[in-house]
């Protein structure tokens, strides 16, 4: 069955307390999700508080500034600081994004930060995201031609084929989506989640891709696709503004379309 | 020890190139189910107080058997069909999973019989 406690050793416990800094005009309270595997303890969450006056703006900048001035050992992914390489997702607030344009002024109360929901975690704030990318290489996200190319120059695309793709390329894969997703928590072993899906669709549209059968044949399956049950969590998630229940719901559009 | 590659366990044994069928009856039901069960509350609310003679004579008429024989065969097919997701989505444990989704395919053919059995026993007076 469904496993609804939580395993004993993902019990969360309660963790150190930093003091605040001194003379501090606004100060916030960060509760972040602490977990080291080589201890073997179970996670904690550890509170800080910082001064607003004295830090950037966006979450990423509070958790970077802790990491430098008071607690080096606070583990997780960033990189590109613009919303663009999809490294810092967290679960932010109870919501996943990106740490990087997620403001601090937009979090009212303490800030609670956690990994992203039902990953196994590595350390702190960094998931396991080796199964989420195995599913984004299983719908081949490559084009797929049995035409040749012509010799002389590159295949052309109508710009409204074009534009049939935005809304869809732009995906980052920061998995804020499948890791919001019911579905995906409880079936992540066979369904393959809103951004592995949402990227098969950008094939599947994309007018110079000539498998676009194989690939609908590949994801007709009760777990692969129709384990979305149109949640729409992805779509309130996604920090890139895209539609992953749209993409999913076009897929189930062309495969019905196919037999009547 | 598990040292199969995660492109490998996510692939697993493929498409069953089959799902379709079962979310178009899902719909399908679902929109049917929308003037039906709209009759039948109405119905039973309205026959809930008359006596044995009364709701024997409303069921008889044919309409009445129609609807009800409808009613019967397409909410049970329907809550069978979201019975299945619901275990599909929550069961892990693959032996209880599979007995669940036998079980709750008989009792649904179970309560299809019964239901149509009654009506038209009733309707034809038997």
């Amino acid at each position: 069955m469904a496993e609804f406690s939580l395993p004993a050793n993902s019990v969360i416990k309660e963790g150190k307390t930093w003091p605040a800094p001194e003379g501090a005009k606004r100060p916030k309270k960060f509760i972040v999700y602490r977990y080291d595997p080589e201890t073997g303890d179970n996670p904690r969450v550890d509170t800080f508080i910082l001064d607003l006056d004295d830090c950037g703006p966006m979450l990423l900048d509070a958790v970077i500034k802790i990491k430098n001035e008071i607690d080096p050992t606070l583990t997780f992914r960033r990189s590109c600081r613009e919303g663009i390489c999809g490294s810092c997702a967290m679960n932010i607030d109870g919501r996943n994004t990106l740490a990087c344009i997620k403001p601090l002024d937009e979090i009212e109360g303490d800030v609670r930060v956690y990994p992203l929901p039902h990953m196994k975690v590595v350390k702190d704030l960094v998931p396991d995201l080796t199964n989420f990318y195995a599913q984004h290489a299983s719908v081949e996200p490559w084009m797929k031609n049995d035409t040749p190319m012509p010799p002389d120059r590159e295949q052309l695309q109508s710009k409204e084929d074009r534009s049939l793709l935005d809304g869809l390329y732009e995906c980052i894969l920061c998995a804020c989506c499948s890791t919001s997703c019911p579905s995906y928590w409880w079936n992540s072993d066979r369904y393959l989640g809103p951004a592995a899906l949402l990227n098969a669709h950008r094939w599947i549209l994309d007018s110079r891709d000539d498998a676009t059968g194989e690939r609908l044949d590949a994801l007709e399956d009760p777990f692969k696709l129709y384990r979305c049950h149109t949640i729409m969590n992805c779509t309130d998630a996604c920090p890139k503004g895209l539609n992953p229940a749209k993409a999913i719901g076009e897929i189930k559009q062309l495969i019905a379309k196919r037999s009547s | 020890m598990n040292l199969r590659t995660p492109l490998s366990k996510v692939k697993g044994l493929g498409s069953a190139k089959e799902g379709a069928q079962h979310w178009w009856n899902q719909r399908m039901t679902a929109i049917a189910l929308v003037p039906l069960a709209l009759w039948f509350s109405f119905s039973v609310a309205l026959i809930a107080v008359a006596d044995f003679t009364t709701v024997s004579a409303w069921i008889s008429a044919p309409l009445n058997t129609v609807l009800m024989i409808l009613a019967i065969c397409v909410g049970f097919y329907h809550g069978y069909l979201g019975l299945q997701v619901i275990i599909e989505d929550y069961v892990a444990h693959e032996p209880l999973k599979i007995a669940m989704l036998i079980g709750i395919g008989l009792l649904a053919v179970l309560f299809v019989v019964l239901g149509v059995v009654s009506v038209l026993k009733i309707s034809f007076g038997a």
